[in-house]
């Protein structure tokens, strides 16, 4: 049996009365790199947040484990270093420089206003390595493009260095190259022992994980491995059968089903 | 000297070009401040002859002693009150236009004032510091008054959208609350306009205190909350997500914020700009965490403020000039440009 890194039992969601989850339950398995995938809407990013622990409130029902022991009752400095989370279009933190935002992501190991210490340093200088964003490291986020900025809070949520890392739509903005760096960087962290939970938009990537998840209208449809022809199913249905998953090289890839197979007029 | 305190009193990376700005920045900051101390006694109607004969005139004594080095020193720690909610206010609510009257502090003190001058016929030009200290202890409750119902109406911190609208509303009725004071008696019309229009020749050495000991508190708040500033900047959720307690850290930044306006409005009236002003001027020489970023604002605004006070005492000599009407004019003028140039780079404010 599997270890499992985050449980989630009976998670209901909802943003003012309109219902986001309805009754899921869902089991991480640990060292591996999990994707969820799904249509706009089904729920994923709330799903992610409740993972982390990062969505409070009334509107959040069910109940989250980490390693056995119930998520709410980890005091939020222990489970800030376990859970490390990547949310999308966030804050800007214009003003900041690189090297401060990644830095960020070690307060939870720093005691209160307190210097960073060696360890720290050399956290976020592997983690700006890694998404190779060391060179303008000194350079605030409003003088950054879209994917470079993008760049620098991968780099944020790696330098946590958690056992568990969770990432809101991580490709968004970034270049093919840096979209295979980041693959690299996550195959890396998984083979190191860590888990990895991803909402990706781009479904070849999300096929290039461990397991696949595949969400709709607020529930979890399939839960299984990438290379199982039960998942490509499962992502076939949920889009409407408009795309269509082949092999390419050995690896899984998601097309778009063109509706008539006749050559296109140059017209 | 100066540097090494500074440099060892926040986090520091000196090989950074950043840290090295900020740490010059506090340093020209401190000497400009101390030279402008000295200007300010010597500033007046009578000019630098009080100095002067200071040694054997107790008029000249008083002079210097009672009403121009109280007033100097008020002015920097009025304007190191504003400039320092300032910074809080625009890191909170991640508004580059937040200023420290946003929470309705500004209409509720001018509410206290004008109450105060109604009801017990005080007014501000009142030469006795008791009678000063009514309107003053009046302003700072308006503030306080009104901050709190701000945050009753927007039903606590957590939603900063929330407590920017009933600021909105908290400042616009009970301003109009004012005005009815004023239609009723309109004798106060007078000194209220010197409350709104901000003026720092009031300042006693009582009020000196008030502000110093507030400052202190203040800043070591905003100090050692700065980290919730610099994580709220990457939005709720992953300030969440790095452990930091956002509500009950928030609530002591709204308190801090609250304290410094409330104190500052209380001994100086409305002195505009300045808190809006002095965060942009620091961000515009060097971008640092909010561990600086609050300290240097600051110390700008304390800058700004006496240094506009000196110059409003100066200008017109022997007449004075409202130095709130100075510091909206230079300061106004200033983020125009600054929204100018930062424009030409291909930026915004």
């Amino acid at each position: 049996m599997k270890n499992i890194a985050i449980g989630a039992y009976g998670i209901s969601a909802a943003i003012g009365k309109s219902p986001i989850l309805q009754e899921v339950s869902l089991q991480i398995p640990s060292a591996r790199w999990t994707s969820v995938v799904g249509p706009n809407g089904a729920g994923k990013s709330t799903l992610l947040k409740v993972l982390a622990g990062v969505l409070h409130g009334g509107q959040v029902s069910g109940r989250v484990e980490w390693q056995g022991q119930p998520l709410s009752r980890l005091p939020s400095r222990q489970r800030a270093q376990q859970l490390a989370w990547l949310g999308q279009s966030e804050g800007s933190a214009d003003d900041l420089t690189a090297y401060d935002v990644a830095m960020l992501g070690r307060l939870p190991h720093q005691r209160w206003m307190a210097p960073p210490s060696a360890a720290d340093h050399a956290a976020v200088e592997a983690a700006l390595r890694t998404t190779q964003a060391w060179d303008w490291r000194h350079r605030p986020l409003a003088q950054l493009s879209g994917g470079e900025r993008q760049r620098v809070l991968l780099a944020r949520a790696l330098a946590v260095q958690a056992d568990v890392l969770l990432m809101d739509e991580p490709l968004a903005n970034l270049d093919p190259p840096h979209q295979s760096d980041w693959l690299q960087a996550v195959r890396a962290l998984v083979s190191g022992g860590g888990t990895v939970v991803s909402v990706l938009h781009e479904i070849s990537m999300a096929l290039q994980a461990d397991d696949l998840v595949v969400m709709a209208a607020g529930c979890i449809v399939h839960h299984g491995a990438c290379t199982d022809p039960q998942t490509h199913a499962a992502l076939q249905a949920v889009f409407d059968q408009r795309i269509q998953v082949r092999q390419l090289d050995g690896q899984w890839i998601a097309l778009p089903v063109v509706p008539s197979a006749a050559p296109r007029s140059l017209s | 000297m100066t540097e090494s305190i500074v440099a060892s009193a926040v986090r520091t990376d000196p090989g950074r070009p950043a840290t090295r700005r900020a740490v010059w920045l506090a340093a020209v900051l401190l000497i400009a401040s101390s030279v402008l101390l000295l200007v300010g006694a010597s500033v007046g109607s009578t000019g630098f002859d009080s100095v002067r004969r200071m040694a054997q005139d107790p008029v000249s004594l008083q002079i210097v002693w009672d009403i121009r080095l109280p007033r100097t020193l008020g002015a920097w720690l009025a304007g190191a009150l504003l400039g320092l909610a300032g910074a809080v206010a625009q890191g909170l609510f991640r508004n580059p236009l937040a200023d420290p009257y946003l929470l309705g502090s500004a209409s509720g003190a001018a509410l206290g004032g004008a109450l105060a001058m109604a009801l017990f016929g005080l007014s501000p030009t009142a030469a006795q510091w008791l009678a000063r200290l009514g309107v003053a202890g009046m302003a700072f409750a308006g503030a306080a008054g009104a901050v709190m119902l701000t945050l009753v109406l927007a039903r606590g911190v957590q939603h900063t959208l929330r407590l920017l609208l009933a600021g909105v509303i908290v400042g616009v009725v009970l301003g109009a609350a004012r005005d009815l004071v004023q239609v009723a008696m309109p004798s106060i019309l007078e000194p209220m306009q010197v409350f709104l229009m901000g003026s720092t020749s009031f300042i006693g050495w009582m009020a000196c205190a008030l502000m110093l000991a507030a400052w202190l508190v203040c800043t070591a708040l905003a100090w050692g909350l700065s980290r919730v500033l610099d994580g709220l900047s990457l939005g709720e959720a992953t300030a969440a997500s790095l452990g930091l307690a956002l509500g009950p850290m928030r609530a002591g930044l709204v308190a801090a914020m609250a304290l410094a306006t409330g104190t500052a409005v209380a001994q100086t009236g409305l002195i505009a700009f300045v808190g809006l002003a002095a965060p942009h001027l620091v961000r515009s020489i060097c971008r640092m965490t909010h561990q600086w970023h609050v300290l240097l604002s600051s110390l700008m605004g304390a800058t700004l403020l006496l240094a506009a006070d000196i110059l409003a005492r100066w200008v017109l000599a022997p007449q004075e000039l409202p130095v709130g009407v100075l510091t909206a004019a230079l300061g106004g003028s200033y983020l125009l440009w600054l929204m100018h140039r930062r424009t030409r780079q291909g930026g915004v404010l």
